[in-house]
């Protein structure tokens, strides 16, 4: 069970993604030329939801795309290995915009791995970044272009994002540790 | 996810869930090879020094390709070329390559236990690359990826392997390897290259070829070791092909659906036959891709580091 306080709850979420699915139409008019890409894991399902939503309202579906950044990131000798995951990108991304999407936004260094990793599939216009939650403590020049929520946090405290995709219910709690 | 070892020694420490994370790890930098830019930037500014104190071409460069690929400096250094000539231990060697400040050392070495032994005084990671008759890991890490891959599971399956047992460091990783994940395992081969003491280890031992190939799901060709033989273990090559070489006809008796691997190098006419071996159930070049995965996740694994594998946003 989670250890503190709910932040978000479905129908919460639900509204939130939706706001977020607009505003990313509304700053980016022409749909054929946006590729979403959820980062593994917590982006992968909100990058697919917010997919089915920018669907309704463009009238043609979005290209929906996964990245793992482990193989980019810059503290492989701090931890670990981690565990790889697929990447997956689904289009073409030269000449279009981005649309990185996390479920939460913390340091920093996750975005500037996965900017460094999309290099390698070709040359973006742009690259806007969306997130659920923006919980602060930046380490790195990074800004969301589209948040879901913003939360602040102690850095001891651990953001619990939960998705039905999971076998969850869909829930983001704030945990004290 | 379970792995948190600094060095890959052999297969017999591995526990089932360690393999599996080097599998799965491997299928993401598969993917890095299928890419028009086939390189990520996992172990930049690392040092990674092949030292290959027995001759081998498509290992050496499987290992510096997949170092290439991860962005690590990648040095090379042959026995033929080096101050071992002069007399100079093997302790010496190492210690002096981890002065330079080796991250990660690969090495081939004819004596069982040799990377075992580096492995205890130097800081730098170590990596098996084949130590005499005793164990290759990497090899069967990635006949097993190949096997999975192609088949979609290993535990069930029935793999016959083939040839030379008795010298082969493929054969006694591979068989490790496949007992680990449940495979059943039979080999086959001259009853002086494939000794009973095999059927310990939990293996069939069979020296009729028809009978070792009829149920096979994989059937894993060994090459003859010419060198590792002190004396002449079979009357002749011509002998060896008639009795156990794997021929079209006699790939006929075996279930349609069964796969033909081998680690190379092939000795055309003499373990299998070209038609075989570039037939459509041929793997073997599947397993040369595999393998630049498999040491790409091999490089990758043990240079992870102490803290806690969670990341931060």
């Amino acid at each position: 069970m989670p250890k503190g306080p709910l932040l978000l709850n479905a129908a919460a979420i639900q509204r939130a993604l939706h706001r977020v699915a607009h505003e990313i139409a509304e700053r980016n008019e022409d749909g054929t030329k946006v590729v979403l890409v959820g980062v593994q894991r917590g982006g992968i399902h909100l990058a697919q939801r917010l997919g089915d939503v920018l669907a309704t309202i463009w009238g043609f579906p979005a290209p929906v795309g996964q990245l793992d950044v482990s193989m980019h990131r810059d503290d492989l000798d701090l931890r670990l290995a981690p565990e790889v995951h697929a990447t997956k990108i689904p289009a073409d991304i030269n000449g279009k915009t981005v649309v990185l999407v996390d479920d939460v936004l913390f340091s920093g260094r996750t975005t500037r791995a996965a900017m460094d990793a999309l290099n390698d599939f070709g040359r973006p216009k742009r690259i806007q970044l969306a997130v659920l939650i923006d919980r602060g403590h930046r380490e790195l020049p990074i800004k969301p272009d589209f948040v879901g929520k913003n939360v602040p946090t102690a850095t001891s405290e651990r953001i619990l994002v939960r998705l039905k995709e999971d076998g969850a219910e869909d829930a983001v709690y704030l945990e004290k540790t | 996810m379970n792995w948190n070892r600094r060095h890959l020694l052999d297969i017999q420490s591995l526990s089932a869930d360690e393999i599996t994370t080097v599998l799965d790890t491997a299928l993401a930098f598969r993917a890095v090879g299928e890419r028009a830019i086939k390189k990520v930037p996992a172990l930049r500014g690392k040092t990674v020094i092949n030292l290959f104190i027995e001759p081998s071409t498509r290992t050496r460069i499987s290992f510096e390709l997949a170092a290439h690929r991860l962005t690590a400096d990648v040095i090379n250094f042959t026995a033929e070329a080096s101050s071992l000539k002069k007399g100079e231990t093997l302790r010496d060697t190492a210690r002096n390559l981890e002065a330079l400040n080796a991250d990660i050392i690969i090495i081939r070495h004819s004596a069982t236990g040799a990377p075992h032994f580096l492995s205890r005084f130097l800081k730098a990671s170590v990596i098996n690359a084949g130590d005499g008759a005793h164990e290759h890991p990497t090899q069967a890490l990635l006949d097993l990826f190949t096997i999975r891959d192609r088949k979609g599971k290993i535990a069930g399956l029935k793999v016959t392997i083939l040839g030379d047992i008795l010298y082969s460091r493929v054969a006694r990783s591979n068989i490790w390897a496949l007992l680990k994940m449940g495979a059943q395992v039979t080999l086959c081969g001259p009853a002086t290259l494939v000794p009973r003491v095999f059927e310990q280890m939990g293996c069939r031992v069979t020296y009729n070829v028809e009978e070792a190939i009829a149920d096979a799901d994989i059937i894993n060709l060994l090459r003859i070791q010419h060198e590792r033989q002190r004396k002449s273990m079979f009357p002749s090559i011509g002998e060896y092909t008639s009795l156990f070489g794997l021929t079209k006809s006699r790939l006929a008796g075996a279930k349609p659906d069964a796969l033909i691997m081998h680690p190379g190098p092939i000795n055309r006419g003499v373990e299998i036959d070209s038609e075989v071996a570039d037939g459509p159930r041929s793997l073997i070049l599947n397993q040369v891709t595999n393998g630049l995965a498999i040491r790409m996740a091999a490089l990758f694994l043990v240079s992870g580091g102490k803290g806690p594998q969670e990341v931060t946003a």
